[in-house]
């Protein structure tokens, strides 16, 4: 058996989590997922600017903060925190931790021959709307393929205690220390479904630990200490899910079914580098405190793609907001709305779409929110997004206004105009699998 | 008689670029007949009106006694694109919760 933990949910996440895992109970491996869809293209960007940027900055600290426990503690740590410069990355945590193996996995960026892969006839079409990339091309900021546990697989193999990775899949962080110590095969599809949905289970931090649960929530314990979670990981691809003894939080099978529901889509084909993960087999059942087992997972063999996660300019956005009291502070906002909304029109902008919502209202559930009575207060939120820049800059400057000229009792305008901020759009295509050739560098 | 869906189900949703899912639970097995009665695509669609663009598409996983819900177009654009304050449609699960179904008494 195996204990496999993660630490890290988002780059942003919980700071003490992945100490508070090295430190408070048994681990073999530690992964840190840093990485959303849009993550990439802001590191692009860093990158730019400044060739040794890129990754994810808070990574080189924290392993310099938990480099004796990972030492003494003989703990590996799996991260996707190497960005669009893993290399960089490395060496600032040699700087931080010399005594550390570290090894970095390239071959996921595909920025650089961008132009030669739709040379080729790679049309890298978006997912989503069937389009061909070239109409973005000269905006494109980023483009990296999601790799899988088998590259991870091979930088474990080199005996590194740090691994960094640019863009995997967050569930090949979990699947790949299942794969190098259990001896798991390309074709062994059902262990690498399990392993895979094991890595699904942890890759969003304490979400499988009572975080954002709906059951119960107001008996769920120290949310302030809240443990993350912990797989121990059998080789027939059993496992169980759990967290640190005296931990905060909860794990119980409604927990766990929660977050296999979280952002899945067709639940019998959840398709990965590594294998096609059906979420119709999965067992699962309590087996303990805080324990839940899984088990009777079944996969089908991987497809001939690769996804390639693109960013790209798409324009400007800037949302603002006004608070309105009682009384009828609803039918003021309102108001304030129409006013907006005449004044830009007369003022001839031009926007993709004007979005208004009112906070106390209906901002999160739309159709769906209750009725409600005379409130004390709404926030009106107002916004425009625009391939104009200058178009949405105006937009900024037509809701302060409206506290000496429009509806009574406004307030909330102490930040002053809300800022101009540049929309990056996200581009999903696939690659034939045979483009992307990976490589690991080892650094002593 | 009309019960609330919060008193046999939990859920969580979450976003895919410009699609929200809604994975919906039933507390006990019992109840998951009942879940695939009443919480039909169609509903579902219905019930968060304009906010849905696209279709709803339903999926089955009785081994967990749930139903994952894809809406697709229910975003705003999503991503960083979407102007909502609820961009990533993480409150669309308790909204749905909210929902009026039809159980007869031996059901619950």
């Amino acid at each position: 058996m195996i204990r496999i933990a993660n630490g890290q949910g988002f780059w942003g996440d919980w700071l003490e989590a992945p100490v508070r895992l090295v430190e408070q109970g048994p681990i073999d491996y530690l992964c840190l997922d840093y990485l959303a869809e849009i993550t990439m293209s802001i590191l692009q960007k860093q990158k730019l600017e400044n060739p040794e940027l890129g990754y994810a900055r808070d990574f080189p600290p924290l392993i310099g903060r938990i480099a004796k426990q990972i030492r003494e503690r003989g703990v590996t740590v799996i991260a996707n925190a190497g960005g669009v410069n893993p290399a960089a990355c490395a060496r600032e945590v040699k700087r931080l931790a010399p005594e550390l193996k570290v090894a970095v996995v390239h071959g996921d960026n595909l920025y650089p021959q961008l132009d030669d892969l739709l040379a080729r006839g790679l049309p890298l079409k978006n997912m989503d709307t069937g389009e061909g990339l070239a109409t973005v091309r000269d905006r494109v900021l980023s483009a990296n393929a999601y790799i899988g546990a088998f590259p991870l697989v091979e930088a474990l193999a080199t005996g590194a205690q740090v691994i960094i990775a640019g863009r995997c899949t967050d569930t090949a962080l979990t699947l790949a220390p299942m794969v190098h110590r259990f001896g798991w095969r390309e074709d062994d599809y059902h262990l690498l479904a399990a392993g895979t949905i094991a890595g699904h289970i942890i890759e969003c931090g304490a979400q499988a630990t009572g975080g954002n649960c709906q059951v119960d929530w107001q008996t769920i314990p120290d949310f302030a200490n809240i443990g993350y979670p912990i797989v121990e990981a059998e080789p027939d691809g059993s496992f169980t899910v759990t967290k640190h003894p005296g931990t905060g939080g909860r794990v119980s099978a409604d927990v766990v079914k929660e977050q296999l529901l979280y952002e899945l889509g067709d639940p019998r084909n959840y398709i990965t580098p590594d294998c096609v993960a059906d979420f119709t087999t999965i067992q699962l059942k309590d087996s303990g405190p805080n324990r839940v087992r899984v088990s009777g997972i079944e996969g089908r063999p991987r497809t001939p793609y690769l996804k390639v996660s693109l960013s790209y300019h798409w324009g400007y956005k800037a949302i603002g907001s006004l608070v309105y009291s009682w009384p009828e502070a609803y039918g003021k906002a309102r108001l304030a709305e129409r006013i907006v909304r005449e004044r830009l029109s007369q003022l001839g902008l031009t926007f993709d779409e004007i979005w208004s919502e009112i906070l106390g209202f209906n901002a999160c559930h739309g159709p769906a929110a209750l009725p409600f009575p005379d409130v004390p207060e709404v926030q009106l939120r107002i916004g425009v997004r625009g391939a104009s820049k200058k178009d949405v800059d105006r937009f900024t400057r037509e809701l302060i206004p409206l506290v000496l000229s429009g509806p009574p009792t406004a307030t909330g305008f102490g930040d002053g105009r809300p800022p101009v901020r540049e929309v990056v759009a996200y581009w999903p295509a696939l690659v034939p699998r045979e483009e992307i050739r990976t490589s690991v560098e080892v650094f002593q | 008689m009309k019960i609330h869906l919060s008193e046999i189900a939990h859920a969580r949703s979450g976003d895919k670029g410009d699609m929200a899912n809604i994975g919906v639970i039933a507390f006990a097995p019992k109840h998951f007949p009942v879940l695939v009665r009443e919480v039909t695509a169609e509903r579902v669609k219905s019930y968060f009106g304009n906010f849905v663009k696209g279709e709803v598409e339903r999926f089955e996983l009785p081994n967990l006694g749930a139903l994952n819900f894809l809406l697709h177009e229910s975003l705003g654009g999503g991503g960083t694109l979407s102007l909502r304050i609820d961009a990533q449609g993480k409150t669309m699960s308790a909204a749905l919760l909210r929902m009026e179904i039809e159980v007869a008494e031996g059901e619950l």
